[in-house]
């Protein structure tokens, strides 16, 4: 049994390294700004350029109304299947596997076919980004919901709401939504920190996006790009390390993370 | 993209009750089919920005630059060069599917019945999330800041050690470089998913099968193995469709160095390289192809590994 502990341990810690040796050379990397001393300097250069503000200010606008459009969208939805049609509950699991078949790069290409010529001229808005990072954040919100929704008694507590005559809009506000809270601010959050940091779809749209923004960056720049990782990095340890903190007593239920953009 | 970490498919709410349906007034079975139309907003949003976009896709493959049937487009697929790309994104996703896999494996084992401390579990849960989520741009550049020519890693070995990395043939550029950095998401991610098929493993099988005498190699080769095999090829499969559609972190890394199915179609749809938006398409269409196989495959090991893992 010794010898199978230690084994693990290595193994656990060949995966610390791999983990935690990129991070530690981005950072160092990054303070080496100014030459022969550590400094924050590539920070400074980052923190002034307007560019930079512009460019983060515009993807977090684009994942607020992510955020928002997505989650009127696709919470009634989730609601709605669990009440009223179970049978749809495969079907629409079933849909949450397309993002996968269709990659961002596919589906900016079929975006962009679709809605740059009558009957839809949509391209030049940013609306579409919209509609299409809620087609890529859709499965985390919908699982994240349906998660949610699984751990309460949705039949239950509608039931007992409507026997005491409460209204549709009524169960929902004061019934449901409370109970799915953290359900709602954990794939605010993962939407929050996908759609920030995301390349493909701002890129083919041509937006000028965060994402873009760091590629273009990293073409010209050494120490900025490193100081723009580290950045990235904490605001996505920090948004699912908040959703983490938010769900610890709903894990039990089963993993409701896993989620990869690229 | 993304782990979906399936339950089984059958939902306690979806029984429905047992009895003779005819027996139930037929206004009631009307109102049940009215249900559905509560979900036509969601379904229409998904017709007209992901179905719609897609078929374009499919048609756009069939069509030459004035719209009329062609097979042309599918034909020029086997063209040397864009077979060499295919086969290489496919190289690179096997590659990184296997790395991340055994890796990921290893220390989903480690922490799952492995023996190590339990809070190290629910660290390496909530840190897998976080890093299966650290891809694209910011992932290029950390990977630039360590095995890059004056990456952390690369200075190290070269004061410490005397190896020139760079000399032995290595380039953070090309195909190794790019597949050390896809495996940094590729072993988090599996982690996340084979956490689930592990916790399955019950203790009690091991303990039964050394009661009835059976050696370690025995337990693994008739019980282990068996039981985890479907999830073990799931996640897999699972893993190399996570990489073959990965374009943001290729992209910020090698700019197009290597010529991976998503560069090309990106090139493709930037018109730097082909000017043939039909062939762009035919292109995507051999992609979502490997996709939905890879999908298929995916969710029909899903199903036999659930027999075992709830």
């Amino acid at each position: 049994m010794r010898k199978k502990t230690g084994l693990s341990w290595l193994w656990f810690a060949i995966g610390m390294v791999y983990f935690f040796l990129p991070l530690l050379a981005t950072f160092l990397f990054s303070l080496r700004g100014k030459k022969g001393v550590l400094s924050f300097v590539a920070y400074e250069h980052v923190f002034k350029d307007p560019q930079f503000l512009r460019t983060f200010g515009f993807s977090l606008e684009m994942a607020i109304l992510t955020v928002i459009l997505g989650l009127v969208l696709i919470v009634p939805t989730a609601i709605w299947v669990h009440l009223k049609v179970p049978k749809a509950k495969p079907f629409i699991e079933l849909l949450t596997l397309l993002p996968f078949v269709i990659p961002p790069i596919i589906l900016a290409f079929g975006l962009i076919k679709t809605f740059s010529r009558p009957p839809i001229v949509l391209v030049s808005s940013p609306l579409l980004l919209v509609a299409g990072y809620i087609i890529v954040a859709f499965p985390y919100i919908y699982r994240s919901v349906d998660a949610g929704l699984m751990a309460m008694d949705l039949r239950g507590l509608s039931e007992a709401a409507q026997s005491l005559g409460s209204s549709w809009i009524t169960l929902l506000f004061k019934v449901v939504l409370p109970n799915l809270r953290t359900a709602l601010l954990s794939a605010t959050f993962l939407t929050l920190a996908i759609v920030i940091g995301e390349l493909t779809l701002a890129l083919i749209l041509a937006w000028p996006a965060f994402g873009p923004y760091m590629a273009l960056m990293g073409r010209n720049l050494a120490y900025e790009p490193a100081a723009l990782a580290i950045l990235s990095f904490a605001l996505t340890w920090g948004s699912i390390g908040l959703i983490q903190l938010l769900t610890r007593g709903a894990r039990d239920k089963g993993a409701k993370l896993g989620a990869v953009t690229h | 993209m993304t782990a979906p970490v399936e339950r089984d498919g059958a939902a306690p709410e979806c029984e429905s009750v047992p009895g003779p349906r005819a027996n139930i007034p037929h206004r009631y079975r009307k109102k049940a089919s009215f249900a559905w139309l509560g979900l036509l907003p969601f379904l229409l949003f998904v017709f007209i920005f992901m179905v719609i976009p897609a078929a374009g896709i499919v048609t756009g493959s069939f069509q030459d630059a004035n719209g009329a049937f062609t097979l042309a487009n599918v034909r020029n697929l086997f063209r040397a060069n864009i077979i060499s790309s295919y086969l290489i994104t496919m190289k690179v996703s096997a590659t990184t599917a296997a790395l991340g896999g055994v890796l990921g494996f290893l220390i989903a084992y480690g922490i799952s019945i492995g023996g190590l401390p339990r809070p190290l579990r629910a660290f390496m849960s909530t840190f897998s999330g976080v890093a299966s989520n650290f891809a694209g741009v910011p992932l290029a550049f950390a990977f630039i800041a360590t095995l890059g020519r004056v990456g952390l890693v690369t200075v190290l070995l070269r004061t410490l050690l005397g190896i020139e990395l760079y000399d032995t043939g290595f380039n953070l550029y090309s195909f190794w470089g790019l597949s050390l950095t896809y495996t940094y998401f590729q072993i988090p991610l599996m982690i996340l998913i084979i956490l689930p098929a592990l916790d399955g493993m019950k203790k009690e099988w091991r303990e039964a099968s050394e009661n009835l005498g059976a050696s370690t190699f025995q337990y693994w080769s008739k019980v282990g193995i068996p039981v985890l095999l479907p999830s073990l090829l799931a996640a897999f499969v699972l893993l190399f469709g996570n990489a073959f559609g990965a374009y943001a972190t290729a992209y910020s890394l090698t700019g197009g160095l290597i010529n991976l199915v998503p560069i090309l179609i990106g090139a493709q749809i930037r018109g730097n390289v082909l000017h043939d938006a039909n062939l762009g398409y035919a292109l995507a269409l051999g992609m979502v192809v490997v996709m939905t196989m890879t999908i298929a495959i995916y969710s029909w090991l899903q199903k036999l590994s659930s027999r075992w893992v709830k």
